[in-house]
């Protein structure tokens, strides 16, 4: 209980935290706002009203203390472009992004997990060399060119998927592809080190000794320590899927929150870059601490 | 967060850092063979970097020379990796991106590494309030996801050089802070550092003249595979259009370009990637090479 608490405390503090930088990095944003919402040609005299009704002119403590408070009672401001609340267009905007995140999750951890598995039993011999030569592209491999290979194989030269768009379920195919790729490399590089480090214990002799076969040995015994330690890694991969949504957005002109945060920044919209942004970081922050939690719940050695 | 989750989360963020792996552990690991695996991306490091040095030796074509007969042309002897839509050649420009490329990640480690040197070393000998408040801060600054940072950091700062490199170090400084000062923990118990302080050194002089030289192979290794990411996620700013300057076109920015020629054109887009690629794998194979150098002399004095 105590650990609870003091997981949940420190997940509100970084939240806190994250607020704040992003407010104050957003801050330093080159451009007048109102003279952008205002648009070329405006007069100085427009602007001065603009920049009073956006309250961009105030001093910048009270436009902090004014930011937390619109915060805390879940607003997260209108969009300078579109006039339209920045909330309302991050939720028209998230299923796309979370459905993309989602499936190339499922993906990079289905393979991940069963090469890392395939690597450490074939330890040094040629499938786990294999595996770690493509792996070793697969780190290298910048997540927005294996989209662009995939596109010129299966789009371009074979016509079998959509390159563009967000509406059907094909069209979900390409991004979580290149997105899971480019993920699982990391992920099964962590399992074989973990499965072989549960391989080399004693127990897993004794096990052998005792007559077990192999297969047992594997999956009843080791597996269940080894993928334990595996669930951690769930905290930095969400956060590179995120990341990598950005990108991948951009590049299979997908609907979705990387996108929209692209687009508020060729705009200058920062409202919604800002909402965007703590959006994310709030989702993040909020999965970490549920992995935390888990964690510490399936091992309760963690418990300190 | 308790010291084990983060033990292995660290193992899990920075995958290859040396968090005090079991020797047993190390031994294990499959490598490629020493002399093809350092050779080889020694070679092509020091190609790209003398590509980037000078790239008018090695280019076959000046930049601004523009083939107007072979427009998006595709790979054949004259233009070995084809022509772009104004005719000119993706081999020189690569060549001519390599500078670019290399100078935004480089810088960007530097700093990256220098700041986040700083507060681990700080974090880590201090201890008490100060390791206290400024891994909390550590945690805040890591709970933006590493790219959408990079782009906030990127665009409040305006676009260029300078912003591009300051995007990338501010992802990095949190990453190599908190290794750092795990490091350093480990040092500072060393009983050495107990004979400098009963000698009555200051902490700077200790700090300086016995803390850094034992934390040094994990600031190099650290660097080695931040060169990596940094080429990465440089490539990615540039490919959103964040880029540092369009003037030099580095090579996320040609992938960008080339996009909107792959049905057409697919060099375009693929042999700036390439380049990426494999410049990032050779960096991470010497990256490891260097690893399995440093570490074992993890506890030499």
């Amino acid at each position: 209980m105590a650990f609870l608490l003091r997981r949940l405390g420190s997940a509100v503090f970084v939240v806190f935290g994250a607020m704040t930088l992003v407010f104050f990095v957003l801050y330093m944003l080159p451009g007048n706002p109102a003279a952008l919402v205002a648009g070329p040609g405006a007069s100085p005299a427009m602007i001065a009203t603009i920049q009073a009704q956006l309250g961009t002119n105030r001093p910048l403590p009270q436009q902090y203390v004014d930011y937390l408070w619109r915060l805390a009672h879940g607003d997260l401001g209108t969009s300078f472009a579109t006039n339209d609340p920045v909330l309302a267009r991050i939720w028209a905007q998230c299923p796309a992004t979370l459905e993309l995140t989602f499936c190339s999750c499922a993906i990079a951890v289905v393979l991940g997990v069963s090469l890392g598995i395939v690597s450490a039993i074939c330890e040094n011999r040629w499938p786990d060399r294999l595996i770690q030569t493509i792996v070793l592209f697969l780190v290298a491999m910048p997540s927005f060119w294996i989209g662009i290979l995939l596109i010129l194989l299966f789009s371009v030269l074979l016509h079998w998927l959509p390159a563009m768009g967000s509406a059907t379920l094909a069209q979900l195919v390409l991004p979580s592809a290149c997105l899971g790729l480019n993920v699982s490399g990391q992920l099964e590089r962590m399992v074989r080190g973990s499965v072989l480090d549960v391989l080399h214990e004693p127990f897993v002799a004794t096990l052998r000794g005792k007559g077990l076969q192999e297969f047992p040995i594997l999956f009843r015994h080791v597996l269940r320590n080894a993928l334990i330690p595996v669930i951690t890694l769930f905290g930095v991969l969400i956060g590179q899927l995120l990341s990598g949504a950005v990108v991948i957005e951009t590049l299979f002109a997908r609907q979705g929150l990387g996108r929209l945060v692209v687009d508020a920044l060729s705009l200058r919209d920062i409202p919604v870059l800002q909402g965007v942004v703590l959006f994310v970081s709030v989702f993040y922050v909020l999965l970490n601490l549920l992995i935390d939690l888990s964690y510490a719940w399936i091992d309760r050695r963690v418990r300190t | 967060m308790s010291e084990h989750i983060l033990k292995t989360r660290l193992r899990a963020v920075l995958g290859r850092v040396p968090v005090a792996p079991a020797p047993s552990a190390r031994a294990r690991t499959w490598r490629p063979r020493v002399s093809a695996s350092i050779i080889l991306p020694a070679i092509v490091i020091a190609f790209i970097i003398l590509c980037a040095a000078a790239p008018a030796w090695v280019a076959p074509y000046a930049p601004s020379d523009m083939d107007d007969n072979a427009i998006l042309a595709a790979p054949s002897w004259r233009h070995w990796m084809g022509t772009d839509q104004f005719g000119g050649d993706i081999a020189t420009a690569i060549i001519f991106g390599a500078r670019q490329s290399i100078l935004v990640a480089f810088a960007a480690i530097m700093l990256g590494a220098a700041g986040g040197s700083v507060i681990g070393l700080i974090a880590g000998y201090a201890g008490g309030k100060a390791d206290a408040v400024l891994m909390r801060l550590i945690d805040i600054w890591m709970s933006v996801p590493p790219l959408l940072l990079a782009l906030i950091v990127a665009a409040a700062l305006g676009g260029g050089f300078g912003s591009t490199v300051i995007a990338i170090a501010s992802m990095i400084v949190p990453r190599f802070g908190r290794v750092i000062r795990a490091r350093v923990i480990g040092v500072k118990i060393l009983p050495f550092i107990a004979a400098a302080r009963t000698m009555g050194a200051p902490w700077v002089w200790i700090v300086w003249r016995h803390v850094l030289p034992h934390t040094g192979s994990v600031i190099l290794v650290l660097a080695t595979l931040g060169v990596a990411d940094s080429i990465i996620i440089g490539a990615s700013l540039s490919f959103i259009g964040l880029g540092s300057n369009p003037d030099q076109p580095d090579w996320g920015y040609m992938m960008s370009e080339g996009r909107n020629y792959l049905t057409d054109a697919w060099w375009c887009a693929t042999f700036p990637g390439l380049a990426i690629t494999l410049l990032v794998v050779s960096v991470n194979l010497l990256g490891d090479a260097l690893r399995a150098w440093a570490e074992p002399g993890r506890e030499r004095a």
